[in-house]
């Protein structure tokens, strides 16, 4: 495959993590090292054995396969494959697959010498990936606390968790983490209108530069963040969401079992008006 | 701009702390109530659980009453709902009736001090009597709700003359004027600290009203009901959650609330508690309007009701499903015609002959009714009389083939053996064969309100996990 023009300066030797010169090279475009390999391994291994529970399952539906974690009565125990053990081998190679990606990230950054700002925001999603399916089982004292894999059953999860708190809107975590995902949203719908208003300009003007980003946010909100702070901003939007996503849920269960709408009591009881 | 200095990192730590110290530590006790990964489940903090178990444990219970004697009728004046019980029973009962709701005023809380017993003069005597027969009719006609478990008067009452949790129609605050009241938008402990309607009650529990809002069909097509309208179902479901201190995953699997075939059988019998609440209102508590005085009543003058809270008190079952109403026959039902002692002799004869009702189960449960006909009127029989183990055997074995048939016919057989329970007694085997035989006309006198019907739960989706909620206290 050939090569783009300045594509060579960035296939540079060195910044492996694990594995030295044996795994520093590429196949086509991509990079392969020891963490892509690993990420290739478990990925591999893991969608097979979602693949081997389909089949001993009741349906090839692909809405409704799902391979659910095992019953609550197996604790912190390992469970029978066909009883949530499958689950468990999953979970570990879906885990494997995630850190080996950001590793991976981390490597090539260290290649280009940039910061490690991807794999770290990155790392967040791992966090609230392990949050749910690791953390928060182990707090609450077994594995069939985790969420099935599914695309219907992992929505029940999702569901019938929030409705245990009766009203998990209250939850104060999952409003910030709502919050920080709509705005996220709203920075990136915002971001990306603007570029490419400024990048497909009406026929025969020239492509509009940083001034005219400026100016129109000026105008518009009074405020242009900069071509530098809407990278910051939104790194920051979008590491807050997913940390928070993870608080919400790791709170709820391990730190508080009742609805949610009664932990506001506290803001009830303050000696100022009880 | 070096925002993580030492002093910031301290203030989080410290913001953390305070935030935690507001929560509760892991790990709570969790009980898996559907399939694996579907998270219906509920969650207990383990020291509020303990609290509440040690808080829902009955009296011990009195020692029965000496067999025999003359009937508290002939030997009392004015005895309008216990006077065919012994004079033992009635005296153990009036015993246990005042331990269990006046135990610091005693007798004279429901007795004119000055007059005879016999006299009819002091509110509280009006009131108990009805009250006796409320639950009497719970125990005999709501078994749906109760089961056998029943209630006795210390369910609710708690050693109170007047039961902890109660409620009158709520006003709400008062609202600036430029503002329609909402009814909602405050934080109320009826509605589980929520901003829901506030008060649930009165539309649901004492009116009529319909409390479902999902439409029947995939489209919006024809179904008017609003989301304020979701709002008053949804408040009073939070109500019955935090009622029975569980969750809504402990009826419903919530990706589709309505759907009867995708939720736990404790659905059905919550659906017949709303019900059975409802009557409890209409029936008893609510005609008493002229009887009880204004310190038993809310701001709009209506008398303290019933909810979910007044028996349950914030557990699954109330005291946690002790079966207290065993030890109190006289409770069990209206009190039989000639007594208990007859009415359990009728039931060992009744005994005498199980052998069409064990044989009953295992044929043409899905098509035929008849054969669970024959054995609900042993069933009635057997309630009374507690001693006729054997009856009790037989209908526990008839009770699979209740379960498996089509429960539309089922109710009516409870329907049409419901209204001479009596007479299924005292005439045993021969009134369970008559009872099958004039069931599908009906004829039988309506003595009680007709039983519900409800569209049945058919097999669930997901194959519920056995439930393990906390024992009652007398199996810990």
């Amino acid at each position: 495959m050939a090569m783009l023009s300045f594509e060579k300066k960035y296939r540079v030797r060195g910044g492996n993590l694990l594995g030295g010169d044996l795994f520093d090279f590429w196949v086509g475009p991509f990079y392969v090292g020891f963490f892509g390999v690993t990420t290739i391994f478990f990925a591999t291994l893991g969608t097979l054995l979602i693949v081997w529970g389909a089949a001993m399952g009741p349906t090839w539906n692909l809405w409704q396969i799902s391979i659910a974690p095992p019953d609550l009565s197996y604790g912190l125990r390992m469970a029978p494959l066909t009883e949530g053990g499958l689950w468990q081998f999953i979970t570990i190679c879906a885990i494997g697959a995630f850190v080996s990606w950001a590793l991976r990230q981390a490597e090539i950054a260290r290649k280009l010498g940039m910061g490690l700002h991807v794999p770290i925001a990155f790392s967040f999603a791992i966090l609230a990936y392990i949050t749910l399916v690791v953390i928060r089982p182990i707090l609450m004292g077994g594995w069939g606390h985790g969420f099935p894999y599914g695309i219907f059953s992992h929505l029940d999860w999702v569901s019938n968790v929030g409705y245990q708190y009766l009203h998990f809107h209250y939850n104060p975590a999952h409003m910030l983490a709502i919050t920080f995902f709509f705005t996220n949203a709203l920075a990136l719908a915002l971001h990306g209108s603007l570029i490419l208003s400024m990048t497909n300009p009406a026929k025969g003007e020239p492509v509009k530069t940083g001034e005219h980003e400026n100016t129109f946010f000026r105008d518009l909100v009074g405020y242009s963040i900069g071509a530098l702070g809407i990278h910051r901003l939104g790194l920051f939007l979008a590491i807050n969401a997913a940390f928070w996503s993870a608080v919400c849920i790791v709170i709820s269960g391990p730190f508080w079992t009742r609805g949610w709408p009664e932990w506001w009591n506290w803001w009830l009881e303050l000696p100022f008006w009880s | 701009m070096k925002i993580l200095n030492s002093k910031t990192l301290a203030l989080v730590a410290l913001l953390a702390a305070v935030i935690l110290l507001g929560c509760e530590a892991p790990p709570p006790e969790s009980i898996q109530n559907g399939y694996r990964g579907l998270q219906m489940q509920t969650n207990y903090n383990p020291k509020l659980l303990r609290e509440s178990l040690a808080a829902n444990v009955p009296p011990a219970p009195i020692p029965p009453a000496a067999e025999g004697g003359p009937m508290a009728k002939d030997v009392y004046k004015n005895v309008q709902v216990l006077g065919d019980l012994t004079v033992n029973e009635f005296n153990r009962l009036m015993v246990a009736l005042t331990n269990w709701v006046a135990p610091e005023q005693g007798c004279y809380y429901c007795h004119v001090s000055d007059g005879g017993f016999e006299e009819d003069g002091i509110y509280t005597k009006i009131a108990s009597r009805k009250m006796l027969q409320m639950t009497q009719d719970t125990n005999a006609n709501w078994k749906d709700h109760v089961a056998d478990t029943g209630v006795t008067c210390y369910t609710c009452h708690r050693g109170n003359p007047v039961p902890e949790y109660v409620w009158t129609s709520d006003p709400g605050p008062g609202q600036p004027t430029a503002l329609a009241p909402t009814g909602q938008n405050i934080a109320s402990s009826t509605v589980a600290y929520s901003a829901l309607p506030y008060d649930p009650f009165t539309p649901f529990l004492l009116q009529d009203n319909d409390i479902r809002v999902i439409g029947e069909t995939a489209l919006p097509q024809g179904n008017r009901r609003s989301i304020k309208q979701a709002e008053w179902t949804y408040g009073l479901m939070m109500h019955m959650s935090d009622a029975l201190g569980v969750n809504c995953t402990y009826c419903h699997n919530s990706r589709s609330f309505y759907a009867w075939d995708q939720s736990t059988p404790q659905r059905t019998t919550a659906w017949y508690a709303i019900r059975h609440v409802r009557e409890l209102n209409n029936e008893w508590v609510v005609p008493l309007s002229d009887v009880l005085p204004e310190s038993r009543r809310g701001p709009l003058g209506d008398v303290y009701k019933v909810y979910c809270t007044t028996c349950h008190q914030g557990a699954y079952k109330p005291l946690y499903g002790a079966p207290m109403v065993k030890d109190y026959p006289s409770l069990q039902g209206p009190i039989p015609e000639g007594g208990l002692a007859a009415a359990a002799q009728a039931a060992e004869d009744a005994a005498g002959a199980p052998e069409d009702t064990q044989a009953a189960p295992a044929e043409d449960v899905t098509e035929d009714a008849a054969p669970t006909e024959a054995a609900v009127p042993a069933e009635e029989a057997a309630a009374p009389a507690e001693e006729a183990t054997e009856a009790e055997e037989a209908t526990e074995e008839a009770a699979p083939a209740e379960d498996a048939t089509a429960s539309d016919e089922q109710a009516d057989a409870e329907e049409a053996s419901a209204p001479a329970p009596e007479a299924a007694a005292d005439e045993s085997a021969p009134a369970a064969t008559d009872a099958q035989a004039e069931a599908p006309t009906e004829q039988q006198p309506q003595q009680y309100r007709p039983q519900l019907q409800y569209p049945p739960p058919s097999m669930m989706r997901y194959p519920p996990a056995p439930l393990q909620y906390p024992p009652a206290p007398q199996t810990r």
